[in-house]
């Protein structure tokens, strides 16, 4: 099975994938597409703007009082029929749900496409136990199949267009279960049509289903699935036995909340009005739906988020991807060189705070930016990703007191910096002494005749790749003010 | 123990932190005034903009479209969840069967076709909610099957828009919103109708 | 009128002719213009690479340098915004408020669109993210274009994604950003237009310096150099 273990720093990776012409194609046809749907959604609605400042304040109450509406929840999700179980990390998440699972005698279960268990490993682990995890989304399908990582948050298989999909199918699907038909072709109809035969046989004989949730209402229990192809209501209501996995910042704290909530996820996510399906359930119900149903509350590094008051904002985040369908980095780069579940501009602040920055890779994430805006414009619970990409940056290069797995943590500036640090440093002295500045600028034009247009080494190289340099001019503005000046008799 | 672990790190975290702002709810509980009867036409407008069947009737005719939709799908059986009206299938000669909490997954796969009502539907949206309440059955009723009839009892079960719809539901009871047939957009972000849920979807609006 | 011109870093030393533009097109609007020599950098590359402690001290200088000024203005979209935006978030709240990119300080003080200018070119506008998304200016760039005498404004496809500089962004992540700017290229190399212009010559030199090493000759021009320009002292 494909893992995110050892994948190199972001630019590396990104090296190789801005190359691949296929990939770049898929991805600029697939979100080029979304891209002016969503705006199309956005634009009936005319309260959007307070919709989303309701989203963004609903969130920030819920985590400003976490730990109460947690306790809520816990309450009437018990109340309702339901147990609540709480893991710290992935590893008790996994074994949480394993035992649950060996509980019930099953060696299979049924997956709702879920971003917590993605971010846990939850299949490997599994696998691990003797229990076959069957991915059930179409896109989940895709990637399981094709042994790969999923791309993007609502679209995992992105990166893949219908031809390589029809052929992973062919290849594949008789090792996983009911073959591919004979003769399929790449008609996303009859791609849609193959999965629904290779999965109903599952569906139909699943006794445990495994899910996560977009949300859960402290107030009433009750747990909030949206989709679209009826996988969800298949895993979340055939089996005898539901175990959802849920991040602790899915919970809102009342029921009316969700008036806003399903008012901008949808159109967001999908550009929909509404999405095709979505389950709302509480408890158990006697003679309708799962008998057993078990809710794991997931930290993994939630609550070292939570502890970042700059960065926490990155926990309103409702998953929608949005900001990865406009965001012009993820459009080139793909969603594999984030090295995460949560590719894009909020993978870039999620999974540097979740994992922390102490590998090449997480530490890279926060630079994977060109700061252009677009991904706070889209968000819509207004997450100012900029702002927070900056921070993390801050945090990389300057170091500092963190949270890290729920202890106050000194982190030391990262290595690698040296060189751009004695620059920064070097630029600050410069600018603070504008006779210095005048100086380098006097330096500078001086040369100018025999100065390249591209340079062999460094930042310089990385520019002139594919870039010439700007000609150094004859004076520098000041030098034209201070002589403009003398001119003018002053 | 993990619970309180998890809940000391949160207080931890919110010690110094900002009070949280109110939750302004300056938002439209309705994105435009519309008579009952507009709210009907733009919910038919919705639904089928999302590749829903949509067919309009009065209480004298729903046994007719019923038994018309059932013939034209060429189905053998029919689902009758608890509470049906006995007049909607008056005019089929479709074996009917009833939805028993022992019949498995399997048996439901064998099925033609399932009638149901809703609790409400959602004008901006194109949205039917069930609830499992009279004449909706349990949620699996309407899944397994391939051809679902929802009937709706306009205008007085419709409602304009989400935060409407959301008032008058019961959070204890299972809730499913339906817009339109299953779809997906998994295959280069591009809709397409159909996949594990019923891909034919007739909404019969029945007036006064 | 005086107002107090933050030129930046970048024009100071490597685009000194928008400097001289602003100065000539204030001038001829009848805006007197003073160059406080005390000032340097707003701090942005600092800033956004995460040094905020080699931040702090320039945004306090700036502060001081621009003190005593009603109005301070600069050629820059991004600095203005690092200004406006950043510099309070660093205790340097002073000059924040009073300092307007160029095409705000025309449209929304001076409330002027046609400044007198002429450029007989075919010009396409590629609008700055930090103008875009963080100032917020809109059509006010396209609207004093729009009144420039013999400029034909040739739409751009795409206009409002990023070009791919991003600061050291460009260095750090360079096939990334060269995939960006050579998608932005493109689509200003399609447009036909002769000179594409912006509000930020940050931009304007990673957009320059792609289209330059394409061969694809077209001019990266700054706005102000096209609003100084008039029939009888053509830029």
């Amino acid at each position: 099975m494909s893992t995110y273990l050892g994948m190199p720093a972001f630019p590396e990776a990104a090296a190789v994938s801005t190359r691949d012409t296929r990939l770049r194609g898929n991805l600029r046809h697939a979100t080029h597409t979304i891209r002016a749907k969503r705006a199309a959604a956005v634009a009936e609605m005319a309260d959007w703007q307070q919709l989303r400042a309701a989203g963004a304040a609903a969130k920030d109450d819920t985590l400003r009082h976490l730990d109460t509406y947690l306790e809520q929840l816990e309450t009437a999700v018990t109340t309702a029929g339901g147990t609540v179980h709480w893991a710290a990390d992935a590893e008790e998440a996994n074994r949480i749900v394993a035992g649950l699972v060996r509980a019930t005698g099953e060696t299979e279960v049924v997956k709702v496409k879920s971003m917590a268990t993605q971010e846990i490993g939850l299949n490997e682990a599994l696998e691990a136990e003797g229990i076959r995890a069957y991915e059930t989304d179409l896109a989940e399908l895709i990637v399981q199949l094709g042994d790969d990582l999923p791309s993007h948050i609502l679209v995992p298989a992105i990166h893949r267009n219908r031809g390589e999909i029809r052929d992973i199918f062919t290849g594949e699907m008789a090792a996983w279960g009911r073959p591919a038909p004979e003769g399929l072709s790449d008609r996303p109809a009859e791609l849609a049509e193959a999965a629904r035969l290779h999965l109903r046989e599952k569906f139909l004989r699943a006794k445990v289903g495994i899910s996560g949730a977009n949300f859960m209402v402290a107030e009433t229990g009750t747990l909030v699935v949206l989709e679209s192809e009826g996988n969800g209501r298949m895993c979340l209501t055939l089996p005898e036995t539901l175990i959802s996995v849920v991040g602790i910042e899915k919970v809102v704290p009342t029921w009316r909340d969700l008036e806003v909530f399903m008012q901008l996820l949808p159109r967001s996510s999908t550009a929909e009005r509404m999405n095709p399906y979505t389950t709302m359930w509480t408890g158990t119900t006697d003679g309708d739906g799962p008998r057993d149903f078990h809710l794991v509350l997931l930290d993994n590094g939630r609550t070292d988020t939570l502890a970042d008051q700059v960065g926490r904002q990155a926990l309103r985040c409702i998953r929608c991807s949005a900001c990865l369908n406009v965001c012009p980095v993820y459009e080139r780069a793909g969603g594999h060189a984030y090295g995460s579940p949560y590719p894009g501009p909020i993978g870039a602040i999620l999974t540097p705070q979740l994992r922390g920055t102490a590998s090449a890779l997480d530490a890279s994430l926060p630079y994977a930016s060109s700061l252009c805006g677009a991904c706070y414009e889209v968000c819509p619970v207004a997450i100012d990703i900029p702002e927070v990409l900056v921070h993390l940056r801050q945090r990389v290069v300057e170091g500092g007191t963190y949270t890290v797995r729920g202890t106050r943590t000194v982190i030391r500036p990262a290595k690698g910096h040296a060189a751009e640090r004695a620059a920064m440093r070097a630029a600050r002295w410069t600018f603070q002494r504008p006779r210095a500045l005048g100086a380098v600028q006097r330096l500078a034009t001086r040369t100018r005749r025999i100065q390249p247009r591209r340079l062999p080494v460094g930042p310089g190289k990385a520019w002139g790749l594919t870039r010439d340099l700007p000609a150094v001019p004859e004076k520098s503005f000041r030098e034209w003010w201070q002589e403009r000046g003398k001119g003018a008799g002053e | 123990m993990s619970r309180e672990l998890i809940l000391g790190r949160i207080r931890a975290a919110n010690a110094g932190a900002r009070a949280a702002g109110p939750v302004r709810r300056d938002y439209l509980r309705a994105h435009a005034d519309r008579t009952p009867d507009e709210s009907v036409g733009l919910l038919a407008e919705n639904l089928a903009d999302y590749r829903a069947l949509v067919h309009r009737t009065d209480a004298a005719g729903v046994a007719g479209v019923v038994a018309r939709l059932l013939a034209e799908r060429g189905s053998r059986t029919v689902l009758v969840p608890d509470g049906l009206p006995a007049e909607w299938l008056a005019a089929t000669g479709v074996q009917q069967l009833e939805d028993r909490a022992e019949s498995t997954a399997r048996e439901l796969d064998a099925v033609g076709s399932v009638v149901t009502g809703c609790a409400l539907a959602i004008a901006e949206t194109g949205t039917i909610v069930l609830d499992g309440g009279t004449a909706q059955g349990r949620r699996r009723i309407t899944l397994i099957p391939d051809h679902h009839i929802c009937v709706i009892r306009v205008p007085e079960q419709v409602v304009s828009s989400v935060p409407e719809a959301l008032e008058r539901l019961d959070a204890a009871r299972p809730l499913t919103w339906i817009s339109g047939p299953s779809a997906t957009s998994d295959i280069e972000l591009d809709r397409v109708e159909g996949v594990h849920g019923p891909r034919t979807l007739d909404v019969v609006l029945v007036g006064e | 009128m005086r107002v107090a011109l933050f030129v930046t870093c970048v024009n100071d030393t490597l685009y000194p002719r928008t400097g001289q533009a602003v100065v000539t097109l204030l001038e001829r609007l009848g805006v007197g213009v003073d160059f406080p020599l005390a000032q340097s950098c707003c701090g942005q590359p600092q800033f956004n690479t995460g040094y905020r402690r080699e931040t702090v001290p320039l945004a306090r200088r700036y502060a001081e340098v621009f003190e005593e000024y009603e109005y301070i203005v600069t050629p820059s979209g991004s600095c203005a915004a690092m200004v406006r935006d950043n510099h309070p978030k660093l205790g340097a709240k002073g000059a924040a408020a009073r300092t307007y990119e160029l095409t705000e300080f025309l449209t929304d003080v001076l409330e002027v669109t046609d400044v007198g200018a002429y450029y007989p070119h075919t010009v396409t506008y590629h609008p700055t993210c930090h103008g875009l998304r963080m100032l917020k200016l809109g059509d006010r760039p396209r609207r004093l274009l729009q009144a420039v005498q013999g400029l034909e404004l040739r739409e751009l496809e795409g206009a409002e994604e990023c070009c791919g500089f991003g600061g050291t962004f460009a260095v750090k992540n360079p096939d990334v950003s060269a995939a960006m700017g050579a998608d932005k290229a493109r689509h200003i190399e399609d447009t036909g237009a002769s000179a594409v212009c912006t509000v930020d010559n940050s931009c304007l030199m990673h957009i320059g310096g792609t289209l330059s090493r394409r061969d694809s000759g077209v001019r990266p021009v700054h706005l102000a150099e096209i609003l100084a320009s008039t029939e009888g002292d053509v830029w």
